[in-house]
């Protein structure tokens, strides 16, 4: 079909959809941002889609919850040796629905480590980890063990014996690595023994340094994901990673890429 | 193929859509600022101020719409944004050919240069920020010398729980606890059994079997901080996190401990007991006041001091 130059004609909008869209248009025009996000959110994705491939978005909702959980209880909390445990239960039992959130993220940080799992689990068993996603689960496995140190360390934060005691042996497990288990163990401690530079030392890793790593590789998660496409289910008649001829021919020679049309031409 | 292609707003037919001048956000500035100034001068001022504010408010926005409604409507773009499209970019940028990028080494060194001063800065930023949060974990622990009473406040042959602060100035989370036993006298001068209670395995609460007498505590207030002795009559030390078994000289009987358990080196100032050092054990042979120690620098729970495995830890790190 030739292209068409003079657009369809059409009635005058009317206020409520100028009202809508003119400050939407405003934004597009200056900054991209309305086409970046249907192109983020309205994706094309194979037809036989699963449930099962609803547990990424699954664990990115588990911790964006943790985000915001977090930032509240930093609100109330107390990095100190002397105050944290008092702090806590002023949370729990003095601060209005506090029991709330310190609850929601106290559960919503298992969900996290839970749903992390099996979102793994679903990317293995549907071979979504093969060609061309492979970065993909690299940055995938890095998450694992960032997002398991996050909940290390905020473990000790309540700073009861529990806490206190499984953090010691924690620590005391990175020790006994051989060769260079000693200093992990003193690095992580802040010092030969626990004491309250330990207790800050996790309160700022908790709450900065991993959150902020979490994030980082989550972007670049996504981005691999918008850019590559979600796989098929491995009994879909369009199976991932099969080089179909037809495919070839119409330029979109990519093993098991579903990829959505961009500035036409493109495929 | 070629009608789904979506216009791109930044090619040469577009036009960029500005509002057409009007004076209505000037009263709309006006009635914000007098509804400011109401907020301190009283009520019926913020009144006058929020009615004028929405009033221009109100006539700006219809102003907007009305340029809207006449222009056509805009194309939205379908694609990830991305940057204005120059028409004819490719053609108008000549591709360089290595012989006249020789020609231009300023260029390079430019460039080199750039990258040069950046590294440098970003490591003097980065190196003094790593050290801070590195080093002091390896640096400045000094050993306190604590005072845990008389010489006379533990009976000959009898166990003490005893607590003390390591470092006064950190407070409770300093608190530790040792297992104390006179041995009477060895070559004149008092013999004492002291047990830290760090499990060797991975650093839990070792508890003594045997009763605790929680009822006879004494608190003794030396140099600042509070001194607690329990008396006890333990047959073993056992750790309640994963089984770990000591005999009363802290040598393991079971379970997964690599080693004895850590003592503390003592000196006798007056007739005060004096904890000086803490050290770790491979073995302790004998009893009480005969006791031989293998004794090694203090290292975490979980290490071997001795044995084949001693060396997979080489290095131990600085304090």
């Amino acid at each position: 079909m030739a292209s068409t130059t003079t657009p369809p004609r059409r009635k005058p909008p009317s206020r409520a959809s100028v009202a809508v869209n003119y400050p939407l248009d405003w934004l597009e025009e200056r900054s991209g941002l309305v086409g970046g996000t249907k192109y983020f959110l309205f994706r094309k994705v194979p037809g036989d889609i699963n449930w099962m491939q609803t547990l990424g978005s699954a664990t990115l909702t588990a911790f964006l919850i943790q985000l915001l959980t977090g930032v509240i209880l930093a609100m109330y909390y107390k990095p100190d040796p002397n105050s944290a445990y008092a702090s806590i239960v002023h949370i729990t039992n003095d601060v209005t629905l506090g029991w709330l959130v310190r609850g929601m993220h106290k559960w919503g940080a298992s969900m996290f480590i839970i749903l992390m799992f099996l979102h793994m689990g679903r990317v293995f068993l549907f071979g979504a980890y093969k060609y061309p996603r492979e970065l993909n689960w690299i940055v995938g496995a890095l998450l694992i063990p960032i997002g398991l140190f996050e909940g290390f360390t905020g473990y000790l934060l309540p700073w009861d014996q529990t806490a206190y005691w499984a953090t010691v042996v924690g620590i005391n497990i990175n020790g006994t690595a051989p060769f260079l288990g000693p200093f992990i163990a003193q690095f992580l401690q802040g010092g030969a023994e626990i004491g309250p530079d330990t207790l800050s030392r996790f309160y700022s890793l908790h709450m900065l340094l991993l959150p902020g790593a979490i994030i980082g590789l989550i972007v670049l998660h996504l981005y691999l994901v918008v850019r590559l496409g979600v796989s098929s289910p491995p009994w879909s008649k369009d199976a991932a990673g099969m080089e179909r001829p037809d495919d070839v021919q119409r330029g979109n020679g990519r093993a098991g890429l579903t990829r959505p049309t961009r500035r036409g031409g493109d495929v | 193929m070629e009608g789904s292609r979506p216009v791109d707003p930044h090619g040469p037919e577009h036009r960029p859509h500005v509002p057409s001048p009007s004076l209505w956000p000037v009263g709309f500035a006006i009635g914000v600022a007098i509804l400011l100034t109401g907020l301190i001068v009283g009520w019926w001022i913020v009144l006058l101020g929020a009615i004028i504010a929405v009033l221009f408010g109100f006539l700006w926005i219809r102003d907007i719409g009305a340029d809207a409604r006449a222009a056509p409507e805009p194309e939205l773009v379908q694609g990830a944004g991305g940057g204005p499209v120059v028409p004819g970019e490719g053609a108008a940028m000549p591709v360089m050919s290595d012989e006249e990028i020789e020609r231009f080494p300023r260029s390079k060194f430019l460039e080199a240069s750039t990258l040069g001063v950046g590294a440098i800065i970003g490591g003097l930023v980065t190196v003094p920020a790593l050290g801070f949060a590195v080093l002091p974990a390896f640096t400045g622990a000094e050993d306190h010398n604590i005072d845990v009473g008389g010489v006379g406040d533990f009976p000959e042959g009898d166990w003490r729980i005893v607590t003390f602060l390591q470092n006064p100035d950190e407070g409770e989370v300093s608190r530790r606890t040792t297992f104390i036993r006179y041995n009477g006298e060895l070559e004149g001068q008092p013999s004492f059994t002291i047990i830290a209670n760090n499990c060797a395995h991975l650093g839990c609460p070792v508890q003594p079997s045997g009763p605790v007498a929680d009822e006879e505590k004494k608190e003794e207030r030396i140099n600042g901080q509070v001194i607690t002795r329990i008396p006890a009559q333990p047959a073993a030390f056992a750790c309640p996190c994963h089984g770990g078994a000591y005999d009363l000289e802290g040598n393991r009987t079971a379970g997964p401990p690599v080693r004895a358990l850590d003592r503390f080196a003592f000196a006798i100032d007056g007739d005060r007991l004096v904890l000086t050092s803490r050290y770790s054990v491979g073995t302790v042979e004998g009893e009480g006041k005969d006791a031989v120690i293998t004794k090694y620098g203090q290292v975490p729970p979980g290490v071997h001091v001795d044995g084949p495995e001693q060396f997979l830890y080489p290095i131990e790190p600085p304090k």
